[in-house]
């Protein structure tokens, strides 16, 4: 089995589903042809044709209004927004149509669409380019966010957010676009949704992160596990809804959290997830919640882009204010 | 300089306001009176359910209501020419089309009186539910004409507008993205002069909203919007032309909006009041109603019959519409996801149990 980066375990995913389901269509700009600015959609169009995979006119709030009419006729439209900056315009359709046709209409109309775009800072980027906007669409009622962390699970979960029957907002970290091969079997076998991935466990802190955070709260973890520290490591995977049962079952283990991610700290998915363990368990907990996070700024461009996004060090001495206290 | 492009909008008129025929031919629907009188027997139930809505919000039976008083050529024209097949994308006046499909008055009635089950009415269960985020719905019907090119459909998308939705950018993008793609939809534009209390001479420069039809490189026709055999005919054209894959129309539409924007506005506010004056001579039922008789289809007795059976049907979709009584509260949760997650499932169980308290 060869080892595959994240960005082509997101095509893989896109042609299983185009392969077996005669309704996925794929679409955005720059698709084609070019197979995407990031190649996620490389060779899609060469192996299934312009009838399934789609270049769009350069009109991001057309690419999620065509989706959604396409959609609610019985498609099952894979849109791609070009960069995380441009996303806004479709905002409007997503909240007031994809989000709520199902419920408005009291389940005659659905929306089985996925709008996956690029997330995330620290390639180097243009302005525009880095943006951390999974908690505008977690506060969106009938919408599921996605954010993978590694190629196999953005492999299965992106077959998951095609199979499924309402709309999912995918986030794809251009971070790790690139980084961190892995073998994955291309079998068409989904992940699930709504569910959390505990990929290291421990007893003395829970770290919660996702995206492509999940990689410095990994090393922080590692580097503490050498210390005599372990953590119990939730990759929350689906953002929204947020699988609070496996995170509360871990701070009812280890009475500390730290959550890490990379979006603006105000209104973040952290504080969403901070509030409910305050809710539910803060009996359990033996020191305050630790949040690590982009600050309350607009993404910096790239000179300073590495001074906004928690780094390893960031991570540690949060982990370790928690311990502390 | 060179002229390197030029454009025309034609203007299509078989009846002028005092129901003369301003064309010698007529198309052929128009020569089978059964298919006039069955439209015109559907704008004079549309124009008593809508009094009969105004009525009810008046004297508290229902909540902010938008009226279709002047409209209901364009939308009964709409209708008629459509196919059960087709998919509607309105934006929230079009009961006349909606009738004609099959939607029930009492499903109106239950969408503005604040009750999703409305929206999961009668007709054909393709047809999207009303818009209210302008001019949105145009990228849906664009979308939907994208599914039945791709499955090779001999099916077309119909989406309407007002005035006042042509300055959205969603306009322009869903006509340019259906030129380029040559995509089987039809673009209404309902231009009724007002954009709630903002007049079409604040809205663009263009002295048509068909000639907006010329950047998305499709062809665009205006119509008097009043005369039902008029719009029907070009709505006939519209589709045949979308359903046998010759590409996208926008039809603008000439009406007047002779009520207010919804049963929450006042336009005497803003509007003078000789030009809604005159908005009542040219309003859409009074010339069919007088090409009918003139041509014998018609007659003052039929007229007091069809009034009172519209009535009475009207007063039927009324008690149906009382009758429906408040949704179930877990009914505001149950079609959130096909598959309801965990924290839903919570918070479902909290507004049931919250709204057991005060029954």
């Amino acid at each position: 089995m060869a080892k595959v980066a994240m960005v082509e375990a997101i095509a893989m995913a896109m042609a299983y589903e185009l392969e077996h389901d005669p309704s996925v269509v794929v679409l955005g700009e720059d698709v084609g042809v070019n197979g995407g600015v990031f190649r996620a959609t490389a060779g899609l169009q060469q192996r299934f044709g312009k009838d399934r995979v789609m270049d769009t006119p350069l009109a991001e709030a057309l690419i999620a209004g065509i989706s959604i009419g396409m959609a609610a006729q019985g498609m099952k439209p894979v849109a791609e927004i070009q960069f995380s900056g441009f996303i806004y315009p479709t905002v409007d359709q997503m909240i007031n149509h994809a989000g709520r046709l199902r419920t408005r209409t009291r389940g005659r109309l659905h929306v089985p669409m996925v709008l996956r775009a690029p997330s995330g800072g620290g390639i180097h980027a243009p302005e525009h380019h880095s943006e951390s906007n999974e908690a505008m669409f977690a506060h969106m009622p009938g919408i599921r966010t996605v954010m993978p962390s590694s190629p196999s699970r953005a492999y299965g979960l992106l077959l998951a957010a095609i199979r499924d029957p309402d709309p999912v907002v995918f986030l794809e970290p251009t971070r790790l676009y690139r980084l961190n091969k892995q073998e994955v079997d291309d079998n068409g076998e989904a992940l699930p949704l709504d569910t959390c991935f505990v990929l290291r466990e421990g007893e003395d802190v829970t770290l919660v992160s996702w995206g492509a955070m999940v990689h410095e709260t990994l090393q922080a973890a590692a580097k503490l596990g050498e210390e005599g520290v372990s953590c119990d490591v939730i990759d929350l995977a689906t953002v929204a809804p947020i699988d609070f049962g496996t995170i509360l079952e871990s701070v009812e283990k280890t009475g500390r959290l730290v959550i890490v991610h990379e979006a603006p700290r105000n209104c973040g998915v952290g504080a969403e997830i901070a509030a409910t363990v305050a809710e539910k368990a803060i009996y359990s907990l033996k020191a305050p919640i630790e949040r690590v996070t982009g600050y309350d700024i607009p993404m910096p461009l790239f000179k300073l882009e590495h001074d906004y996004m928690p780094s390893v060090e960031r991570v540690l001495k949060g982990i370790r204010k928690v311990l502390e206290a | 300089m060179k002229t390197v492009a030029t454009f025309e909008i034609k203007y299509q008129q078989y009846l002028d306001p005092e129901a003369k025929l301003v064309q010698k031919k007529l198309p052929k629907f128009a020569e089978d009176k059964d298919e006039l009188l069955k439209m015109y027997r559907m704008m004079s139930f549309v124009r008593v359910f809508d009094t009969k809505a105004i009525a009810l919000q008046r004297t508290g039976q229902l909540g902010t209501y938008a009226s279709c008083l002047g409209h209901e050529a364009t939308h009964v024209g709409i209708g008629a020419a459509m196919k059960p097949e087709d998919a509607f994308f309105p934006m929230y006046r079009e009961y006349g089309a909606q009738f004609m499909r099959g939607v029930k008055p009492h499903e109106v009635l239950l969408f503005w009186g604040g009750d999703e089950r409305g929206n999961h009415f009668s007709g054909p269960q393709h047809d999207f539910a009303w818009c209210v985020p302008i001019a949105t719905q145009y990228h849906h019907a664009a979308g939907a004409a994208t599914a039945f090119k791709l499955r090779k459909e001999k099916r077309a998308a119909v989406t309407v507008i007002g005035d006042g939705g042509t300055s959205q950018g969603d306009y322009y993008e869903a006509i340019n993205c259906a030129g380029a793609w040559q995509l089987p939809v039809v673009f209404v534009v309902a231009n009724n002069k007002w954009a709630i209390s903002v007049p079409l001479s604040a809205q663009t420069a263009c002295e048509t909203l068909a000639q907006k039809a010329v950047a998305g490189g499709i062809e665009g026709i205006q119509v008097d919007g009043n005369d039902i055999i008029a719009v029907r005919d070009v709505m006939d054209h519209a589709l045949d032309k979308a359903r046998s894959g010759k590409g996208p129309t926008l039809v603008e539409a000439l009406t007047y909006r002779i009520s207010d924007h919804t049963t929450a506005d006042d336009a005497t506010r803003y509007r003078p009041k000789d030009e809604v004056e005159d908005a009542k001579k040219k309003e859409p039922l009074i010339r069919i109603r007088k090409y009918l008789m003139d041509i014998g289809a018609w007659d003052a007795k039929k007229e007091e019959k069809l009034l009172a059976e519209c009535a009475e049907q009207v007063d039927a979709e009324v008690k149906l519409y009382k009758e429906a009584g408040k949704p179930p509260v877990a009914s505001m949760f149950d079609h959130m996801f096909a598959n309801l997650p965990e924290a839903l499932v919570a918070q479902r169980e909290e507004a049931v149990e919250e709204a057991s308290h005060h029954g």
